[in-house]
Parts: structure tokens; sequence; C-alpha cells
């Protein structure tokens, strides 16, 4: 069993008196798909912000390839491999989706500034590959018919799938994905779904926050549940099912 | 042939101003494409005016390496000015700007080796309307390349959502940082060209108000394309002229009557298109219900 | 000493008078509004055309300042409110209410012209009392009273009414009020007046201490009022009135035993300090970054 990708130990976080994440300790393998579900109010986005820079933890660590990921500013998280979609859709809304690809490009892209000012040839052949990846990554996602449209006039959908598209720009070893498929018709997911299951086969490790269960029982290897801001369960989908924490967590005390 | 000479000589002044007032946009404009609200710009402008005035007074220097002097110095202040405030949110910019645009105004009133408040006189003319409008064209034409390139867009991620921006790996602290010592440069060399094309320069020449009617450049003009500053800079440099033949008329003083309209027309392009003028085509293509069905 | 003291309460209490008005609209509606200073400046005048019309200062004063807490409602209705729904509602508001500011001044000077105007002789109470080794004038008690009683009037707003529970709520969250059926629009709209009426206070005192009023004295006052609400923390109310007083004791200090020429300096070099070392100041929340 080799060295997980994603160790979060202890982790907490603490707003004022409220403690969102209250000693949170979970795995997630290299090319596997870890689940993250619980109730409203578990926790889930926390620990994705935790994760991606946007807060600091108050207690407890988080490590990617075994060097410390807490308390990094979020561009240097990114740097390290790690990308992220948004639980409220977080698309530049003037920009095309292909100009929202191109930004999450940013950090595959080394193109020369004095090139781009002097207008020289190279400028014009980098930004070309450039637009020509982003452009394959929309029709990865199914929306190679909507490349030139304002993130803003998409559908709540195609948005969705927009920004996974972003998030796969960077090329992330680890891609963050908080409630992919809210708003989405069945056959969407179903989309969502294949398209994870792609992205762990080319050895990237996804952490998926959902409220679809069906949908991270189907695609997920292991699964880490939370209820107020702790774990109380982990491990592969069947097992979780039927745990009785589990249950209670979501149904209230057992009939 | 010689008619339009005359009414050349005539209208210099006014053609140099736009292309000062052009590059003092555009130094605002900016920081506005990151989604930053500079407001010291003036202090920069004389920080550039001052230094490069001094250069060729007092020091006898060539009138290019008082000019590189006037935009890099200030450049090289927007550092210790920007960083501590440039990791806050924008508003904590937005003050500071404002008191360094005062600090350098008052520093340079109380400063007696540069004559305080009267200010410097008698500076060499070097500037040209043709410098003005060659040096403006290349800042425009730079700022223009920046726009499609990767750098471009990290800016424009930060203006539309700076979070977003730093997940994605854009360092937005640099990003801001470097576009306020590039528009410090841009207001410096305009103070630099300016001192040196009217002779003088005084510290009342940079107050506040110098800044706002930067603003009202900026985002009258619009910030949706590099050359809407210029248009909004031609656009309010031109109208002052306009208004100083209808005042007598209205009976008002054509000062307060130019800072009355400056406001109105910041104000309802602020409120009613707030793209600025550059965005009309666009928005009225929007209007005529060009939005395609999903 | 003492009269040092003396001095630097009386101006500190302006200073904070003023930065309240600035904090109280911050903390609602997370915006800075840069037309602060020119209500101040249009609160002196109005007074000043109050009194050259033969009213009384002691009526002129409170009028002045209702004048001030509708030229904010007004100023609240046409440059912050249609902006709020905007993503970008923080940079356009400090735009229009820039804006704004220039409007004011415009027409100040259309009215008044630009040179300095003065009350009429007569107007203030040349009165002085000893204290100690010192002396204090009965303009400057009345002063620092006028402004202590404001203090205590606010304080008792916001924590003993209906009104002032609303607008902790709405500077708390707005959506959330809203949801609990606070009139958010209501809410903001009386903020704005209570947050110009205050500076329109702060302008009064301020032009009747100093006796010189013209459309551009609300510049200098800005900054020091931005140095305030930075020392005391953005949306504190109790952070801007001890920042304004210990603004204006170090002023005086400062200009004791430095110079006059240094005097505003102080702001200066305190606002960037506090921006360098502690940008939440004393009573700030710690929420500095964007979120």
């Amino acid at each position: 069993m080799s060295a997980p990708l994603l160790e979060v130990g202890a982790l907490e976080m603490a707003f004022g008196g409220v403690r969102a994440v209250d000693g949170a300790s979970f795995a997630v393998a290299a090319g596997q798909v870890h689940g993250l579900i619980g109730p409203n109010g578990a926790g889930k986005t926390t620990v994705i912000n935790l994760v991606s820079g946007l807060l600091a933890p108050t207690a407890g660590a988080i490590a990617l390839e075994g060097r410390p990921l807490h308390g990094l500013p979020p561009h240097r998280i990114a740097a390290r491999g790690v990308a992220r979609t948004f639980q409220s859709i977080r698309l530049f809304p003037d920009l095309s989706a292909r100009d929202n690809v191109l930004v999450g490009q940013h950090l595959r892209r080394r193109p020369s500034l004095a090139a781009r000012l002097l207008m020289l040839p190279a400028s014009r052949a980098e930004e070309r590959q450039a637009s020509a990846r982003a452009d394959a990554l929309l029709e990865r996602v199914g929306l190679a018919g909507r490349i030139h449209q304002k993130a803003r006039h998409l559908s709540y959908g195609e948005q969705r799938r927009v920004e996974i598209a972003r998030a796969l720009a960077s090329e992330p070893h680890l891609l963050l994905l908080d409630e992919p498929t809210a708003g989405m018709n069945p056959v969407e997911v179903q989309e969502v779904a294949a398209l994870i299951r792609q992205v762990a086969a080319d050895g990237r490790s996804v952490l998926l926050v959902e409220h679809n269960v069906r949908l991270v029982m189907d695609v997920c290897d292991t699964i880490t549940v939370l209820n107020f801001g702790r774990v109380i369960a982990d491990g592969k989908p069947a097992a979780v099912a039927v745990d009785p924490a589990v249950i209670t967590a979501y149904l209230g005390a057992p009939a | 042939m010689e008619w339009l000479l005359e009414e050349y000589a005539t209208y210099q002044s006014t053609v140099a101003y736009i292309g000062l007032n052009g590059l003092l946009a555009l130094s605002v404009y900016t920081t506005l494409s990151c989604g930053q609200l500079a407001l010291g710009n003036a202090g920069f402008a004389a920080i550039g005016a001052y230094a490069a005035a001094l250069l060729t007074m007092n020091a006898h220097a060539p009138f290019a390496v008082a000019l590189l002097a006037a935009a890099a110095l200030p450049a090289l202040v927007a550092v210790p000015l920007g960083l501590p405030v440039l990791r806050l949110k924008g508003i904590f910019l937005a003050i500071a700007t404002i008191g360094f645009g005062e600090v350098v105004r008052i520093g340079l009133v109380n400063w007696e080796y540069v004559n305080g408040a009267q200010g410097l006189v008698a500076i060499p003319q070097k500037a040209s309307v043709g410098l003005i409008w060659i040096l403006l064209g290349v800042a425009l034409l730079l700022l223009w390349r920046l726009r499609g390139s990767k750098w471009g867009f990290a800016l424009e991620a930060i203006r539309q959502d700076e979070p977003a921006a730093r997940t994605l790996g854009i360092d937005t602290t640099r990003y801001k940082l470097a576009m306020l010592m590039v528009g410090a440069a841009l207001a410096g060399l305009a103070g630099g060209l300016e001192a040196h094309f009217t002779f003088m320069v005084a510290p009342n020449g940079f107050a506040f108000t110098r800044v706002v009617d930067m603003l009202v450049f900026a985002v009258v003009g619009g910030v949706a394309a590099v050359w809407g500053p210029i248009l909004g800079a031609a656009f309010l440099t031109l109208l002052p002229e306009v208004l100083r033949e209808v005042s007598p008329h209205l009976g008002i003083e054509p000062g307060p009557l130019r800072l009355l309209v400056n406001g109105l027309i910041l104000l309802a392009v602020i409120l009613f298109l707030p793209q600025g003028l550059v965005s009309l085509p666009r928005w009225w293509q929007e209007r005529r219900g060009a939005r395609r069905p999903a | 000493m003492l009269q040092q003291v003396i001095n630097g309460v009386f101006l500190g209490s302006i200073y904070a008078l003023f930065a309240l008005g600035y904090t109280l609209v911050f903390g609602v509606l997370d915006i800075l509004n840069l037309a602060h200073a020119a209500v101040f400046m249009l609160a002196s005048f109005a007074a000043l055309a109050l009194v050259g019309h033969g009213v009384h200062i002691l009526a002129a004063f409170p009028l002045a300042v209702l004048a001030a807490g509708l030229i904010g409602v007004l100023l609240e209705r046409v440059a912050f409110r249609p902006l709020r729904a905007r993503a970008d509602s923080n940079i356009s508001g400090l735009i229009s209410s820039l804006a704004m500011a220039t409007i004011f001044e415009a027409l100040a000077l259309l009215a008044w012209g630009p040179n300095v105007s003065r009350f009429p002789f007569g107007t203030i109470p040349d009165t002085q009392f000893r204290l100690g080794g010192a002396v204090i004038s009965r303009l400057q008690l009345t002063i620092i009273g006028v402004a202590v009683a404001l203090f205590l009037a606010l304080s008792w707003l916001v924590t003993r009414t209906r009104l002032g529970r609303e607008v902790r709520a709405v500077a708390e969250s707005p959506r959330a009020a809203r949801v609990l059926g606070v009139d958010v629009d209501r809410v903001i709209a009386w903020s704005f007046l209570i947050s110009s009426a205050l500076g329109g206070a702060a302008g009064v005192l301020y032009s009747l201490a100093f006796n010189a009023i013209q459309p551009d004295m609300g510049r200098g006052v800005e900054l020091k009022g931005l140095a305030v609400i930075i020392l005391g923390g953005m949306g504190s109310m109790p952070g801007a009135v001890v920042a304004g007083f210990a603004l204006g004791l170090t002023e005086v200090f400062v200009v004791a035993n430095l110079g006059a020429s240094w005097r505003d300096a102080v702001s200066f070099a305190g606002l960037f300090l506090i921006l360098l070392l502690r940008p939440r100041g004393l009573f700030g929340a710690a929420a500095l970054r964007e979120a």
C-alpha cells in the first residue's frame, strides 16, 4: 500500500466558539477517488477550504506527498498540484468558457513576456497551443460547442462542467470537487461520474464532497463521513453504507 | 496650410494635455484592471515631476535620464507603499494611497529646497507634444499586448474573483504590486513630461482633485479596452475648453463648473454605464437582444 | 501640560465625532463613504448661512446637523443603493462617493467661493475659565460637552433601541437580518442619516473652534478621520472614540514639542505605522483578507 497522497491529521477549524471542523483525520491515496459526505453543516466545505488554503486551520496538519500543506497561501498550494471547484460556482463571469479554462492553465504556461510584448511569432504559437489545450478540456467535459460563450450565459450544469475543466487545466495531483453535480439532471450526473473515474484512471486523486449518495457509492474507492466536524466513519462504500453511526447521523435514531 | 499651422499652435497645449492626461488615466487604469483602487497617483506624478526637474535643472542631466528617473523613482516608492496593504482588503489600499498622496504634497510644501508652496520655475522646455504622444503610444502598445496574454488573463481573473484566482495558482499580491508599480511609473513619467512642457511645478498642482480627474478619465472612458482611458482623457480635456466658452453665459466660474461637471459625469457613468464609453457598442448590442439561446 | 491635555481632548472630541460617522457606515455596509468630509463641510456652511440669517447659533447647530443627516440620506439613495447589488460594489461605491464629494465641493464653491468665510463677530462666546494652571474656553467646554453627549446618545441608540439592534444585525449579516424581518433598506438609510449627522456635527463644531470655513476644509480632516478609523479598527465605534482622542492628544503634544508644521505628519505616520504593524487597529475585527 503506497504512501497516501493527502493526509489530514486532527484537523481543527474554529470560528470564535464554533468548531466547524473538530479533530478530523483521513487520508486519500494516489489515483483514488475519496468521498467526503455528511449532513448539512458537517464541515465538508470547510475541509475543502482548509486543504485549498482559503482558510488556515486553527489546529492540526495537512500534508501532500508527505510535505506540509497547511499554512501555505492558496497559490502555493495550487502550485503543489491541488485544484478545486466551488460549491457556489466561481467562474469568472465575464470571461468565456475557453478563457476561464485558460486562466486555469496559469501554472502550466511559461510564455516569454518579451516575445509577447514584441509580437514575436513564438508568442502566437504558445497561445494557439494553450487555446487548443483549453478547447480539448472543454470537449472532454462535453462543452465543445460552448467554447466562446461567456460564463454568465451558460446553464448551471454547463458552468459546473467548465469549472471542472478549469480545475483540470493545471494538471493537478489532487482534485477537490465541492458538490460538482448539485443542480444537474441524471444524465449530466452520469457524465460527471464517468469523468471522475477517468480522472482517477489518469493517476490523479479526487476528494469528492457530494450530497448525491448514489454517485458517491458508485464512484468512490473510499469514503469519510463527517458530522459536526468530526469523522464518524471511514472506509469502503459498502461498509460505510451500513454503519449505524452513519445511518443515525442522516436519519436520526435507528428505527 | 498656414491657417492649419496657426490652429495647431493654438491647440498645441490642448493636444499635449490630452496626451499627458492619457498617461495619467492609464496610470489609474493599470490598478483598476486588476480590481484595485489606487488613489495616490498625484503623489507619484509629483515625485516624477520634481525628480525630473531637479535632475535637468540642478544636475544638468540629459533629458532621457531625467525621464527615466521620473518613471523609476515612483515605481520604487510604490513597493513599500503597496506591500503592506495589498495583502489586505482593497479598502486599505485606497486609504493608504489617499494618505500617500497627501504626504507627498504636504512634504513638498514644507521642503525649502524646492521652494515649498511656490515650487520650481524656469524648467527647460524639453518635452514636445510629439514626444508626449510617442511615449503615450508606447505605453498603450505595451498595455494592449498585456491584455490577451497569460498575465492579462491573470489580472482579469483577479479583478473578477480574487480568491478563485488564488486557488488557480495566481500570486495575486505580486500581480497587484506589479500593476501599482507600473501605474506609478506612468504617473511619474507624465509628471516629468508635464514639468518640462509647462516650465514649472508646484505642490498644489498635485492636489487630490488631480487624482479624481484621473479616475474620471479612466472610468468614463472605460477600462474594458486599453484605449478607453485615452478616450476619457480626450473627452474630459476638451470639455473644460467647451465649458470655458459657456460659463460666462451662465454666470459661473469655469473652475467650479468644471469640477461640478466632472463629478456629475463620473456619477452618471458609474451608475448607468459602469464599463465606460468604450462599452457603448457592446451595451447597445446586448440591449437589442443579442443573447443567444442556451 | 494640563493645557495641552485640554487642547488635545477638545481636538480629539471633534476627530472622534467625525470618525464615528465613517465607522458607522463602514460597519453596516462594509464601504467607505468618501463623501463624508464633504458633508462635514456642507454642514459648516449651513450653520454659517443660518447664523447669517439671524438664527442663533444654538438653534443653527441642530438645524445644520439635521440638514447633514438628510444629505446623508440623499447620498445613500443616489450614490450607494443603486450599486449594492453589483459584484464590485466596493470599488464602485468608493468611486460614486468620490463623485458626490466632488459635486458637493463644486456646489459649495459656486455658492460661497473659494475663500475663507467666518462666522459673524459675536457668534462665538469668548469667555474663558481657569482650571488648575490652564485655561479652557467656554467654547472648548461646550464642544467637548456636545461631543460627549452625542457619544452617549449614539451608545444608547445602538444598545438600547430597536433601531440599534437592527443596525447591529445588518452590520453582522444583511442577509440574515433580512430573513429575520429587518427592513434592511430602512436601516441603511438610518445609518447614513446618523453617520452624516455626526459628521455634520463635527463640522459645525470644528468651524466654531477654528472659525474658518471653506469648500476644501474637508480635505485635511478626511485624512485624520481615516487615520482614526484605521487606528481604532474599521467598524468599531469605541475604537473611533478612543483613537479620536488619542490622535487629538498626540497632535497637540507633537505641535507643542516639534512645531506646527509637524501636525499633519502625526496622522500620516500613525496611519502607515498601524497599516504596517496591526492593520486591524485597536478594536477591529480580524477579517482583513478578501474572503
